[in-house]
């Protein structure tokens, strides 16, 4: 049977499911896993409230584990502490950017006043910091949108919460 | 009524809140002004219908009556929904989903952030997630209130209108009954009566800055919280239930 720590080595391999360069533990979704009465359970936090992968990372997690003779694999959701992309780790930071996703400030960046202009991010393709934002939301909860003006391409920006 | 019951009632008014509003916001996909806007807009209703099932999920533990969150969602008529009434008008233009969205916004960012220091660990931990994407929504709504109040004639005197037509509901928000005064009384949640003043102010700062006036309070519409809602929450609730109601296990 496999201790809580060689379970957690197992899930902290899985990707993520929308930028699959980084893992759920890169991203701090893996919180911890327990052991009890012979059964097995994964405690996940969610990015944000919404995220639409959150099932499919319970369902990967309990792939990962079905041919591990865990017992019973119960994926819980926990709320507390908060998510917050200063959970991201610096290398994590710098697959992201590898991938063409502009990595997170730190979270008390984002803090700004309600009415402000945004802030100023670095082009992931070409390291221009000529870039404006075109949306809040992007394509998917966690990101918003961005352009560079000088390469002109756009690009996600991995928003800080 | 016991604590438990206040407990159960009060995540449920929380729970319904966001998934009205949510599914409210969900039908702007594919039809916004724009592409980006049009994806906001869903990512918003995303966020709230992932809070409307952390609550309701809470909601049915509470409750402890074998229900689950979707039997909350899909299986209640309207008269046991206590969602307020300005979570269930239709969108109308983009200006009024707007106004709706600045208005809610600002009143969860101040109900939240109190929250946030529940005594009640579930409650606390949902709403510290919630503030940092009600954030977000507020500055989305603000962007959009100063863009169209300060925007053209037209763009000015329509959200105007949609501030003024949608006034009469903002009262509702604030309203206190029984299950408050419990909550209240263990910590669980804040007096609503200490949310208004500062919601007021930022409320009037954006609209100000957007060159609008703020709406004089008049009659101001109720009900929600004795389960008498609009019209509209039958015809929400016709297309949310549908699938679930006719299909009682069905799974997707
Ligand atoms: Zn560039």
């Amino acid at each position: 049977m496999l201790n809580e720590q060689q379970i957690y080595d197992i899930l902290s391999e899985i990707p993520d499911p929308e930028i699959p360069v980084i893992t759920i533990k890169d991203l701090g979704i893996l919180q911890r896993v327990e052991i009890k009465d012979g059964n097995c359970e994964v405690f996940i936090t969610p990015t944000y409230s919404g995220c639409p992968a959150m099932k499919l990372i319970e369902d990967q997690i309990k792939e990962a584990l079905a041919d591990k003779q865990v017992g019973t694999i119960k994926v819980n959701l926990v709320y507390s502490p908060t998510w917050t992309t200063d959970w991201i780790s610096e290398e994590a930071k710098e697959k992201l950017r590898k991938y063409g996703i502009a990595p997170p400030l730190h979270s008390t960046v984002d803090k700004g006043v309600l009415i402000g202009k945004a802030k100023v991010l670095k082009c992931p393709q070409c390291g221009s910091q000529n870039t404006e934002m075109i949306s809040q939301f992007g394509s998917t909860a966690c990101k918003a949108l961005y352009k560079c003006l000088d390469c002109k391409e756009p690009f996600d920006y991995f928003k800080c919460i | 009524m016991t604590k438990q019951e206040a407990l159960f009632n009060y995540t449920l008014r929380l729970g319904d809140n966001a998934l009205i509003l949510g599914h409210r916001l969900s039908e702007w996909s594919s039809k916004g002004p724009l592409l980006e806007e049009d994806i906001a807009m869903t990512n918003m209703a995303l966020d709230l219908i992932g809070r409307a099932d952390a609550l309701l999920r809470y909601a049915s533990q509470v409750e402890a009556k074998g229900r689950t969150e979707d039997d909350l969602a899909y299986k209640r008529g309207e008269r046991q929904f206590l969602c307020n009434l300005i979570m269930q008008l239709p969108n109308g233009d983009f200006g009024f989903t707007i106004a709706r969205q600045l208005i809610v916004s600002a009143f969860d960012l101040c109900l939240y952030e109190e929250l946030a220091q529940s005594k009640d660990e579930t409650i606390a931990g949902i709403a510290a997630k919630a503030v940092k994407e009600v954030k977000y929504h507020l500055k989305f709504s603000t962007d959009w209130t100063l863009r169209l109040g300060d925007g053209t004639e037209e763009s000015h005197n329509r959200i105007q209108k949609s501030f003024d037509d949608i006034w009469m509901f903002t009262a509702e928000l604030f309203e206190t009954n029984e299950v408050d005064a419990i909550m209240v009384k263990e910590g669980i949640a804040p007096d609503y009566n200490n949310l208004k003043a500062r919601w007021k102010k930022i409320i009037t700062e954006v609209l100000l800055e957007a060159t609008l006036k703020v709406p004089a309070d008049a009659y101001m519409q109720t009900g929600s919280r004795k389960g008498v809602h609009t019209e509209y929450l039958g015809y929400i609730l016709a297309e949310l239930q549908y699938l679930p109601r006719a299909y009682p296990d069905a799974k997707w």
